[in-house]
């Protein structure tokens, strides 16, 4: 009976206690076939419907961040190309796209979406190979949610009239959209999906670290026969996205990615009447209280921060427990931890893989060497690391105070900041205590502190007891420096409509 | 109220931990998705076959069919080398001794079912006779019920008793407790059931009687697998699991494989710390290491049915 075994011996012994998670049992290698996708040696811009040559002639490469191997080169487009895209998407406008009847639109829509299911293994092979994700969420995540999403949006095109009862809107003309390189198909979904909805034209440019589902959408899309022109999607750097930015043709900006960045494009646009949606970085805080079921809590703390390498700008990065259940936590984290499979990212039971660029390690580390000199407690599990390409072990950082930079920068990477309060008003303070305000999530049983902290949490999404959910219905976006603008819902569509 | 008659010490049950269904359940179905494969799939099978209790707990048993399943639970499929037997065959008190001489120096134990098994509608004297009876007859375990309507009248402290009691009519039999969670409703009364059970001197805690749906699921047994991990984490000392009812087919038992794996790890993948109660998984179970022998599954005809 319990009574019998002394509190004394029970405390001294808790502390040696270990779960051994390295098991005789073991998971046998489980690769997904790289076989099941095509992966072109050169990719061109497609531009106007066709796959057109860069009047750059250059060409740059994208690696596999798993084994640092080339897959393909793609092209690089400067000012001329972004300028014929941009006459393309305008043609398509003005001759067809605009004309078009809704209920028409919306067919070429669902096609797209149609295709993009039947070729969803192959999707979600290159995209774990592009980008080093693990193949579990390109396949069970990024995809679906893709398809989901063109889907829902094909779902509104003819029901305008219902989206904004008793007005009527008009297209924007040409939308300029760049994608980031951390749900690469996902993000060319979000953003292509509302603006072909409510009539507008695209020109796209993926980031150039992550640009081969994108171009395999454009396969998609030239297969399901969308007229010349109506989406357009180009391959660059930086120096392309900004000629698409300052395009004097093109109407509206949808930009996902850094802060910097997001500022660096309202300063262009700054005096032109073009329209922007923003969705930068994001500090996250992961709120849990003492009554919180503990075990659900901690699995939301590691899909909080650990889904997709911590690569989403959503992560729940700042973590605020209540003093009370801090150890309690703290402890079931680092067990949790160890069940974690870090490792080939094609492999069918990686939980955690690649980092997605030698530039994002470069970044992490030096953030996790900044943790360790504030004097924050570091650990990360004891799993082995491939030998080529880039990684980084799932790591938390407990004793961190609001002061240390860790707690306030975005580090974009599989690295947690544990903090510890006392009252509901001090880590709602805290948690608004940043500048960024993306999103936020609450851990309680108790249904009207759900409210209560739901209420007063500057955040634009806020998660009770889960985290990192998403859905079409569901707008998307930020708080102050994580940007302006909706994505998703009925919200994502009035980012591309005039109201008139 | 638990509290009010016991010592201090007493752990208050109406603070055990809460549970979010939608959490429990995501997280349940996430062990699904792990990929097994070739030599850890033959490994995960054989250890499934060891970790079954072979049960039969029929009106309608008799001696002859509790000797047919000794002998099957001794030699599962002769035809196939180098596979291991059961753990243990499941009986009502009345057959243990019957089991018991079957079953010789196999190794392999009887469990007993007793108090008034399945309902627990009884006199706590009559079941502790129940026990004392399937302990003298032989019964190295011995699977209890909960009373499950005091449980929901909120008599923890009737529950707690009891078990204890039925431990002590154990003498050295282990004793695991089924808490029949098909009857309890939410998994907070599950996490509840399993403080009780484990804090009152259970040594394995069990899903099911089998008689009731639904049986084991996965989240619920995910539930009490942390209440153990809980429960070792405060006081070192480890307890069983059993899920019971519904697991027929090997590719939820290695599912439940992958729960005990990462849940609780190395100490708890074997049949002394964890088991499954089940007839008719033992059956899937061949004919999968079969098929992994020799490329090609064998009809239901070629495994026997005792």
């Amino acid at each position: 009976m319990a009574k019998a075994i002394s509190k004394k011996k029970a405390a001294k012994k808790s502390n040696t206690i270990k779960l051994k998670f390295d098991t005789s049992w073991q998971y046998a290698l489980a690769p997904e076939s790289k076989s099941a996708a095509t992966i072109n040696k050169q990719y061109d811009l497609f531009i106007n419907g066709e796959w057109q040559k860069p009047t750059s002639k250059k060409y740059f490469d994208t690696i596999n961040p798993a084994t640092e191997e080339k897959l393909s080169e793609v092209a690089d487009a400067n000012a001329a190309d972004v300028d014929k895209a941009v006459k393309a998407a305008r043609n398509a406008y003005d001759k067809v796209w605009k004309k078009m009847p809704a209920k028409e639109r919306a067919k070429y829509i669902f096609r797209i979406a149609r295709i993009m299911q039947e070729k969803a293994r192959e999707l979600a092979i290159v995209e774990t190979l592009d980008g080093g994700k693990p193949i579990k969420e390109s396949r069970d995540f990024d995809v679906p949610t893709a398809a989901n999403h063109l889907f829902y949006y094909a779902g509104w095109a003819d029901k305008l009239e219902y989206a904004f009862p008793n007005r009527q809107t008009e297209p924007l003309g040409v939308a300029g959209q760049i994608t980031p390189w951390n749900f690469p198909l996902l993000m060319a979904a979000w953003k292509i999906a509302p603006a072909l909805a409510t009539g507008n034209t695209v020109v796209l440019k993926p980031a150039e670290s992550t640009p081969l589902t994108t171009l395999k959408l454009a396969e998609i899309i030239q297969e399901a026969d969308l007229p010349p022109g109506v989406v357009n999607i180009i391959t660059g750097a930086g120096d392309t996205g900004a000629a698409i930015v300052n395009h004097a043709d093109v109407n509206k900006i949808a930009f996902t990615g850094s802060t910097n960045v997001g500022k660096i494009i309202q300063r262009a646009i700054a005096g032109t009447n073009k329209k922007a949606t923003l969705e930068l970085g994001g500090k996250a805080a992961n709120i849990i209280f003492e009554d919180a079921p503990i075990d659900q809590a901690v699995e939301g703390v590691v899909n909080a921060i650990f889904f997709n390498q911590g690569h989403v700008c959503c992560a729940g990065s700042r973590l605020y427990v209540q003093e009370s259940v801090a150890k309690e936590v703290i402890r079931k984290l680092r067990d949790r931890m160890q069940s974690l499979i870090v490792g080939d990212p094609m492999d069918k039971n990686t939980d955690i893989g690649a980092i997605n660029s030698r530039e994002q390690l470069n970044i992490i580390q030096k953030y996790i060497a900044i943790g360790k000199k504030e004097g924050a407690e570091m650990y990360e599990s004891s799993c082995a690391l491939p030998s080529k390409g880039f990684w980084c072990r799932p790591t938390i950082f407990s004793n961190v105070a609001q002061s240390n930079r860790i707690a306030q920068e975005e580090i974009f990477g599989p690295v947690l900041s544990i903090l510890t309060f006392r009252t509901d008003d001090e880590v709602i303070e805290k948690a608004n205590n940043s500048p960024y305000g993306l999103s936020a999530g609450v851990w309680t049983d108790k249904g009207s502190k759900i409210f209560n902290m739901t209420k007063r949490m500057r955040a634009g999404v806020v998660w009770a007891n889960t985290f990192n959910k998403f859905d079409p219905t569901s707008p998307f976006g930020g708080y102050k420096e994580s940007g302006f603008g909706r994505e998703g819902g009925l919200h994502g569509l009035s980012a591309y409509v005039n109201i008139v | 109220m638990a509290i009010a008659k016991s010592s201090q010490m007493m752990h208050d049950f109406s603070l055990s931990p809460r549970i979010d269904q939608v959490g429990v359940e995501e997280r349940a179905s996430r062990f699904t998705k792990r990929s097994i494969k070739n030599e850890s799939k033959e490994n995960g099978l054989k250890l499934v076959l060891n970790m079954i209790d072979l049960t039969t707990l029929e009106g309608k048993d008799t001696d002859g069919k509790v000797k047919q399943l000794c002998y099957k639970a001794m030699h599962p499929h002769d035809a196939l080398a180098d596979i291991p037997t059961v753990a243990a065959i499941c009986v009502y008190p009345s057959m243990v001794k019957v089991a018991k001489k079957a079953l010789g120096d196999s190794g392999i134990k009887v469990a007993s079912v007793a108090t008034a098994f399945p309902s627990g509608q009884a006199p706590r004297d009559i079941k502790i006779r129940d026990t004392k009876y399937a302990v003298n007859e032989g019964a190295d375990e011995v699977d209890m019920v909960i009373s499950r309507g005091k449980f929901h009248s909120g008599e923890y402290n009737f529950v707690f008793d009891e078990i204890a009691a039925i431990k002590e009519a154990c003498g050295a039999a282990r004793l695991k407790v089924i808490l029949e969670t098909g009857e309890l409703g939410t998994y907070d009364k599950v996490r509840r059931a399993s403080d009780i059970a484990m804090h009152a001197g259970a040594d394995f805690i069990k899903t099911s009687t089998g008689k009731i749906q639904p049986a084991a699921t996965m989240p619920v047994t995910l539930v009490m697998l942390e209440a153990i991990r809980d429960f070792y984490y405060k006081t070192g000392k480890m307890i069983g699991m059993k899920p019971a009812g519904g697991i027929s087919k090997s590719k939820l038992a290695l599912h439940y494989l992958v729960m005990v794996k990462e849940v609780l790890g190395e100490d708890w993948l074997n049949n002394e710390w964890f088991r499954f109660g089940a007839s008719s998984l033992a059956n899937d179970v061949l004919m999968q290491l079969v098929k992994l022998k020799t490329g090609q599954y064998q009809s239901a005809n070629y495994f026997s049915v005792d």
